[in-house]
């Protein structure tokens, strides 16, 4: 047996995944919450001997780990314009895996800096101007940083005609500045690789040692990248396959959660109909978008408030059954459903978490009225004929009913504007591995892709 | 001499790519950044695009007679979005109907357009003016 050892350590639970290489099967998975306070070792220990080891002990080949623990990789960013640098910069943060608190446009605020100093990011992300466009945002707004009362890690992504001088100012104040190049280097070109990586080696070389994860780096290789940065790259590698391995094409994956409900697409989302004008930002390729406000417990009230009428519509509850069901939730955030009726809440909750995050990630259409009859307009990705759509997270495992859930996603006759898939295959990720083989991918793509082929079933 | 940067595209609920297309060309040959936004195009991109781009010059087109609505305000908002000063250039199909041209020139000049051009007109004449306009010496 080759066997490979693969940890989340997560806000709330450190997941640990056994996996053997030569068969290509997962030898066992197990949880305990995580000890972020004393020792991080703790919980992982205790998750590592639910699992029956072998004869002759357990003789890892490798052993990768990937955290969202002690409060994820806290981002701020700050852009230009809103709809164009600081959008740019929010996506290459999300797509770094990071819990992004806030993004500030045009030059930062007296308020807007006391909000930084208050929250103590983990990295701060400096964007702003076209290359070769405006300037001044960026070195206003590094002079405005560099008179923080605090030390940060800052990567420079703006007009890389001033991310240089930017940086130098920086330096006064801020330890490790790193240039990356621009997310936005033209008008409506959106270039977040660059940006990505930097934050991914600023998250390896500070923020583990920094969070207290470097205890557990001993005993483990390493921790390779925030845990939402695995999922993410654990769904481009299952959309796009590996060497000869085919993967499975394009497709989204939804995670609800606790706290946030995040949703990942792999696809390109052009458009599907003739006579389309595509207007506003490009893209990602790989999108991921988080909704703080649409979760199952944590953010339940939240979830209510955001989906209106719409949830009592679907369950046919009065005010006061929904209240007193919440009071629940709110004395305990990990209540397992005990009667008929909390699972039906909970499927309910649970369809409107999925369907507003997907509503929220997905391209609209618009018709335009113009002298020559209509025309088109779309923003975002339409994603009307994407074939695959993936559930994974606690609540939908835990659910006997998840496909009712996940059916969120699909595409609404009454809402016809959102380009939510029309027709796609459903699947879930019924032994929670995808963050482990996101990890497994960085060893052994072509088994983690077979691996997930495997296990993560069609409904 | 640094590289002028100007933002074209089409104003309003106006479709008209052909001669988008044409423009784009035409000032990128005259040695002009063009960031093109398009046909579909809202006041709000104009500003936006030209304040990432620190653009020199708005180049508004509108085919579809409907221009004087779209273009209404656009001075006042760059005021507000703090770049007032900007050069801002209008041609095509501007109004409705054959319409004596001075007084539509005289509508869009009381709007704050720098200059404005009638149906027709040939891209020479608009590179010619950005040229004086913005103190560049003739090649």
């Amino acid at each position: 047996m080759q066997a490979v050892l693969l940890i989340d350590f997560g806000s709330t639970y450190t997941k640990v995944t056994v996996v053997d290489l030569d068969s290509e099967e997962i030898v066992g998975t197990a949880r305990a919450g995580t000890t972020i306070e004393t020792n991080i070792m703790d919980g992982l220990n205790k998750a590592l001997a639910e699992i029956p080891e072998p004869s002759g002990g357990w003789n890892f080949v490798r052993k990768l780990a990937c955290s969202s623990a002690a409060g994820g990789l806290k981002m701020m960013a700050s852009g230009l314009v809103k709809e164009l640098t600081a959008e740019a910069a929010r996506r290459a943060a999300l797509g770094a895996g990071a819990r992004l608190l806030e993004v500030f446009s045009y030059e930062l605020t007296a308020q807007d800096l006391e909000k930084i100093i208050a929250a103590k990011p983990d990295i701060f992300l400096l964007a702003g101007g076209t290359d070769g466009g405006n300037k001044e945002i960026l070195l206003k707004n590094a002079e405005l940083l560099s008179t923080l009362p605090i030390s940060l890690p800052v990567v420079v992504a703006g007009n890389k005609a001033a991310a240089v001088q930017a940086a130098d100012l920086l330096r006064q104040r801020h330890a490790p500045v790193v240039v990356a190049d621009n997310v936005m280097p033209d008008l409506g070109v959106l270039a977040v690789d660059s940006a990505r990586m930097a934050i991914r080696d600023i998250f390896l070389s500070h923020i583990v040692h920094a969070k207290g994860l470097d205890k557990a780096e001993e005993f483990l290789e390493r921790i390779m990248m925030p845990t939402p940065a695995a999922v993410l790259s654990a769904a481009e590698l299952l959309a796009e396959g590996s060497g000869s391995e085919r993967g499975l094409g394009e497709l989204m994956i939804v995670d609800v959660g606790g706290a946030t409900t995040d949703v990942h697409s792999i696809a390109k989302g052009d458009p599907s109909k003739p006579s389309v004008t595509l207007k506003g930002l490009p893209e990602p390729f790989a999108k991921r978008t988080v909704e703080g406000d649409l979760g199952m417990r944590y953010s339940s009230e939240a979830l209510v408030e955001a989906s209106g009428r719409r949830l009592y519509d679907y369950l046919g509850w009065t005010d006061e059954q929904v209240a007193s069901q919440l009071g629940l939730f709110k004395e305990n955030p990990w209540r397992i459903p005990q009667t008929e009726e909390e699972a039906e809440f909970d499927a309910a909750m649970g369809r409107m978490a999925v369907g507003l995050a997907v509503d929220r990630h997905v391209g609209t259409i618009e018709v335009i009225y113009t002298p020559f009859g209509a025309t088109y307009v779309q923003r975002g990705k339409d994603l009307t004929p994407l074939p695959v759509v993936i559930g994974t997270g606690g609540v939908l495992l835990h659910h006997p009913n998840a496909l009712k859930i996940l059916k969120g996603s699909l595409f609404d006759s009454a809402e016809p504007t959102l380009l939510k898939p029309q027709k796609p295959r459903f699947y879930l990720d019924k032994d929670y591995i995808l963050a482990a083989m996101g990890l497994l991918r960085e060893v052994a793509p072509q088994a983690a892709l077979r691996m997930m082929k495997k296990y993560v079933v069609e409904l | 001499m640094k590289q002028k940067t100007l933002v074209l595209g089409v104003i309003g609920s106006d479709v008209h790519a052909v001669g988008n297309r044409i423009l784009d060309y035409a000032f990128t040959h005259a040695g002009f950044k063009v960031i093109n936004i398009g046909v579909l195009a809202t006041q709000e991109e104009f500003i936006n695009a030209a304040i990432e781009t620190n653009a020199d010059v708005l180049l508004v087109s509108s085919l579809y007679g409907h221009g004087e609505m779209d273009c209404r305000g656009l001075r006042e908002k760059c005021q507000e979005k703090g770049i007032g000063d900007i050069l801002m250039y209008v041609g095509g199909n501007l109004v409705v109907g054959k319409q004596d041209f001075e007084s539509v020139k005289e509508r869009f000049l009381a709007m704050g357009f720098n200059r404005v051009y009638p149906p027709g007109t040939m891209p020479e004449v608009p590179i010619k003016d950005l040229r004086e306009d913005l103190g560049m010496s003739e090649e």
